[in-house]
Formats: structure tokens, C-alpha cells, sequence
């Protein structure tokens, strides 16, 4: 078993941390797992994006050119990676921001409004964890729901309680979100 | 088993470094490598280590310099052109005998170049670098875990043959992020210090040590670089590393290392999986370069591609190996900071 995954959007949306979230994750459930950041000048343009291999084997490349599953927050990342997922691939959406219509009829297609969802669970930073239970969802052969929950709580800490509660709404609605539609 | 941990490249090179006994850092900050001084600063005051943060890579180096000529495990990390400031004091160290380990997270050059992943250091790492006849043992490590396993041997075989040690790893092994374990911690108090260090003389008998490059007799100068020159035959027969991936006398034969031969893994598997005659070889040093092993798995090979992220430096040394005319020699490079892609590799060794 190996996945991946590219997640882009603008700096501050939270795609590096949602990436390491999913590595934390697997790491914690003894698999194998790379993040691969872009940094300097490559984020330039909002397109800031990591790439996330997890596999029960040795990883080889942890540069993907052709991801499984790409999680998209803006429209700069829209037009550099939808281009990019592999035939059959999952292209996971914010479809609260993305104003570009989907131009391929080869890979699936998720349209989460994951700010709209964000701000229903306390705040519309929490983007970034609707689109982590989007994957949970979609990972759940992988790690539970509880899991996930767990890394971040690991990752972010739980100094403030309230933004501990946000992120597992949002994670929940998110999960929840793509249960429906899938 | 020790715990696995998901951890940056850079902060591996310093965890790795501690529990491999180096308690003495001296930096000075460069992307893609100041995590490593960052990370120094923040784990040696734990542990009873000295960081200091130098004022220049002149500065940093040469404090190595001085705290490796005491016989302890010092070191510092920088990248492509701070490693350039650092080669006098390399030269004088090769010249001294003072081990001593350097991480150069490799960026694409010349000049100040960008901060992204290459391997257009491997002539200087491989060849010298800076002025006189000497060479550096450079580790090139694929995958922080590997990074991590070669840390205590590195600074090993540096005190094993009073040599300065590279650690080669490049801005993507020190940027991303891995599952790993650290399955060693040395007690830098059960490391013997050298008979030759300077460490006031009463420590040795009233033996008095000097560490210097410096030999103003032409001939006494020559019998030490004959001397030198012996040891470094010697780091060659014993201390060359690799590895190899695939059928045994394959017809297609790859070499990369680092970055490079990780991204190949992925299209080599698949190649393997369907049959194909291919293999990969590896070198784990590359300087020592494992050439003898290397005309070895090269001998039935009628294509040797090598694949690296440069104009193409390795792929000298890989000549003067397999040292055979009859061969095709394919180069394929990424100068500049640009890495190769799984798709673009598997195309490459398809033809």
C-alpha cells in the first residue's frame, strides 16, 4: 500500500501543516512516511505545497510528479496541479475559493466549500483540518478519525483549548462532508 | 527498538550528531542548512554541548579547527557557498591531521546560485577543494535515515584517519521531513581522546603535541605528503561504500547518488518488476568512490547511464572506473537547482 499526496494554496492556509499532519499520522501507526516542502521561491505566486508519500514499504521517490490526490486551496494551485494528478487521480477541492471550472474529465473531482464548513466549526483557518477529514475519509483503511485527531493535538498542541475544539469540528465536518458525497 | 519519529533532515543531522558524541558546534546560518545551526542551538545546552554562533564561515571553520585539534568530535554545516569560504581551513586541517566533520547541504551554484536541491559540489568535495594534495571522506547519503546511520561512522573514520569528514546531503534531504530512529547514543565522556590532541601536556606523559599544516623544509614536506598520500590509498581500499539495487551483470546499469538515486528507486522497482535487466549502483562515499565495485557490476553492462544534478562531475569518476571504451556512456543532469521527477527517470532508462 502507497498513497499520495500534493497539498497547495496560498501561504497561511495551512497546506505545510495539513501535510505533516497525514505524515505524523502514519509514522504513528509504524508506516513509512516522507513530507516533502516547497520552499524559497518556489512558494512564490500562491502556490505554496508539500507533497506526502505514506507506504507499509521502504518509500522510494518522495518527489511526486503525478500525485494520487491533490488537495487545492486557491486558484494559483488550481491551474499548477490539477494539470498534474494522474489519470483516475482525486482532485479534493475548496470550491469556496476556486472560481476555475475543473477542465479534466479523467480524475474524480471533490468540491469541499471547506472555508464555509471552517467557519461553521469556530473559524474559517480551520480550512486546512476540513480538507484533513476530507482525507481521513477518504484514507480511513489508513487511520480512524480519533487518529488524525490525536497528530494534531500532537502537532499544534493543547495549550488553547478552544482552538483544540475548532480543529476537531472542522476535521469531523470535513470527514462527515465526504462521507455524504462519496 | 527505538521509537520512530517524523523528523526534518536538518534537525536529524543534529540529533544524529549529538548521540554520535559531538558536543562542540560552530555555525554560521545559510539556507538550506541553518536548521542544523538552529537546531545546535537548541539541543546542545541540554546535553552539556558548546554552540557558538560564529561571526563568518571563515570564523566557524576554524574554530572547528581549534576545538578538533583538542581531540574532540567538533563540527559545523553550511551549504555550497559558505562550504567555499570554509576550504582553507579544510586544507589546513587535511594538512594537520585534525578530523573534524562538515555537513554541506548542497544548492545550486555557481556563485551565490539558489537555495535549491544539486550535486555541482561533487569536484569540490571529491577532489580537494581547496589548495594542496589532499582529500576529504565524503559520506552521500539517500534518505535521513541513512543520514542518520552514517553519522557515528563518519565521525569515526574521520578520527580513525585524522581526515576531515564531508557529510554531502543536499536542501531536499535537509528540507523534508521522514519517519526515522535513532538507534545509538554515544557518551562523548567514552570516547578516548587521541594520543595527539592538544590537551596540556601532562595529559600525554610530558609529551608535547603540535598540529600544524606548516613544514617550511621542501623535503620534509615531501615525505609528508608521500605519508599522506599512502593513507589516503589505504582510506580507499578500506573505507569505500555502496550500494546496489538489481539483477546481478545487468545490461542496463544506473549510477546516481543521494537525491538523485532515491527519485530513481521508484522507476528502477517498477522496471525490476516487469523483468527488466537493470540495476542501480549506488555510491554511499563519494570520495572514497567505489569504483573497483563499481567495474564490477559494470562488466556485462552495454549502457551506463549516469544521472546527476549537475552539468556532470560524477560521471568522470565513473569513466575512469569501468575504464572500458566499448560502453555507451549516457549523461542526463539537472544543473541548477531543478530536480529530476520519477516520470522523467523512468523515460530516461525506457530510452
Amino acid at each position: 500500500m502507497t498513497r499520495n499526496v500534493v497539498a497547495a494554496g496560498f501561504g497561511g492556509q495551512g497546506v505545510m501543516l495539513l501535510g505533516q499532519i497525514l505524515a505524523l499520522a502514519a509514522t504513528q501507526k509504524q508506516l513509512n512516511a516522507t513530507w516533502l516542502p516547497s520552499y524559497g521561491p518556489e512558494q512564490r505566486g500562491g502556490t505554496a505545497n508539500c507533497t506526502v508519500v505514506v507506504s507499509d514499504e521502504e518509500i522510494g521517490s518522495p518527489v511526486v510528479d503525478k500525485p494520487m490526490y491533490v488537495v487545492i486551496m486557491n486558484n494559483p494551485s488550481m491551474e499548477k496541479f490539477e494539470k498534474m494528478v494522474e489519470p483516475n487521480g482525486t482532485v479534493i477541492l475548496n470550491s469556496t475559493l476556486i472560481t476555475l471550472e475543473p477542465k479534466r474529465n479523467d480524475v474524480n473531482y471533490l468540491k469541499v466549500p471547506a472555508n464555509e464548513l471552517a467557519e461553521q466549526a469556530g473559524s474559517q483557518r480551520s480550512a486546512n483540518m476540513v480538507m484533513l477529514g476530507v482525507i481521513g475519509w477518504l484514507w480511513k483503511d489508513i487511520f480512524t478519525l480519533e487518529e488524525l485527531e490525536q497528530a494534531v493535538v500532537e502537532k499544534v498542541g493543547d495549550k488553547r483549548p478552544q482552538l483544540v475544539e475548532t480543529n476537531k469540528k472542522a476535521i469531523e465536518l470535513g470527514y462527515e462532508f465526504a462521507k455524504n458525497l462519496i | 527498538m527505538s521509537e520512530r519519529i517524523l523528523m526534518k533532515g536538518n534537525e536529524a543531522v543534529g540529533e544524529a550528531a549529538v548521540r554520535a558524541g559531538c558536543r562542540l558546534y560552530f555555525g554560521y546560518p545559510i539556507t538550506p542548512a541553518s536548521e542544523i545551526a538552529e537546531y545546535m542551538a537548541y539541543r546542545l545546552p541540554q546535553v552539556g554541548g558548546i554552540f557558538i554562533q560564529a561571526e563568518s564561515e571563515l570564523a566557524a571553520s576554524n574554530m572547528v579547527y581549534g576545538a578538533a585539534a583538542a581531540g574532540k568530535y567538533a563540527m559545523t554545516a553550511s551549504s555550497s557557498p559558505g562550504i567555499s569560504l570554509m576550504q582553507e581551513a579544510l586544507s589546513y586541517m587535511a594538512g594537520a591531521e585534525v578530523p573534524s566533520l562538515f555537513v554541506d547541504a548542497v544548492r545550486g551554484g555557481p556563485g551565490l546560485g539558489d537555495i535549491q536541491a544539486a550535486q555541482s559540489d561533487y569536484f569540490q568535495l571529491t577532489k580537494g577543494g581547496g589548495h594542496g594534495d589532499y582529500h576529504l571522506i565524503v559520506f552521500a547519503p539517500y534518505t535521513i535515515q541513512e543520514v542518520i546511520n552514517i553519522m557515528p561512522i563518519a565521525f569515526e573514520t574521520a578520527f580513525k584517519y585524522r581526515n576531515p569528514v564531508v557529510v554531502a546531503i543536499d536542501g531536499l534531504i535537509g528540507q523534508m521531513m521522514e519517519a526515522v530512529e535513532f538507534p545509538y547514543f554515544v557518551n562523548p565522556d567514552e570516547i578516548a581522546l587521541p594520543d595527539w590532541a592538544l590537551s596540556g601536556k601532562f595529559r600525554h606523559g610530558n609529551k608535547k603535541n603540535v598540529n600544524t599544516s606548516l613544514e617550511l623544509d621542501p623535503e620534509k614536506l615531501e615525505v609528508i605528503n608521500w605519508r599522506l598520500q599512502a593513507k589516503y590509498h589505504e582510506i580507499e581500499e578500506k573505507e569505500s561504500r555502496y550500494d546496489y539495487v538489481g539483477v546481478d551483470n545487468p545490461e542496463t546499469l544506473v549510477v546516481a547518488y543521494g537525491t538523485v538515486a532515491r527519485v530513481t528507486m521508484s522507476a528502477l522497482k517498477k522496471m525490476l518488476g516487469e523483468g527488466k535487466s537493470i540495476g542501480l549502483f549506488r555510491p554511499i562515499t563519494i570520495w572514497p568512490f567505489p569504483g573497483k565495485a563499481l567495474a564490477q557490476k559494470a562488466a556485462n553492462a552495454k549502457r551506463i547511464v549516469t544521472l546527476e544534478m549537475s552539468a556532470g562531475q560524477m560521471i568522470e569518476d565513473v569513466k575512469l572506473s569501468v575504464f572500458d571504451p566499448n560502453k555507451e556512456y549516457e549523461f542526463h543532469g539537472h544543473p541548477g537547482g531543478t530536480t529530476f521527477t520519477p516520470s522523467e527517470i523512468e523515460q530516461i532508462l525506457r530510452g
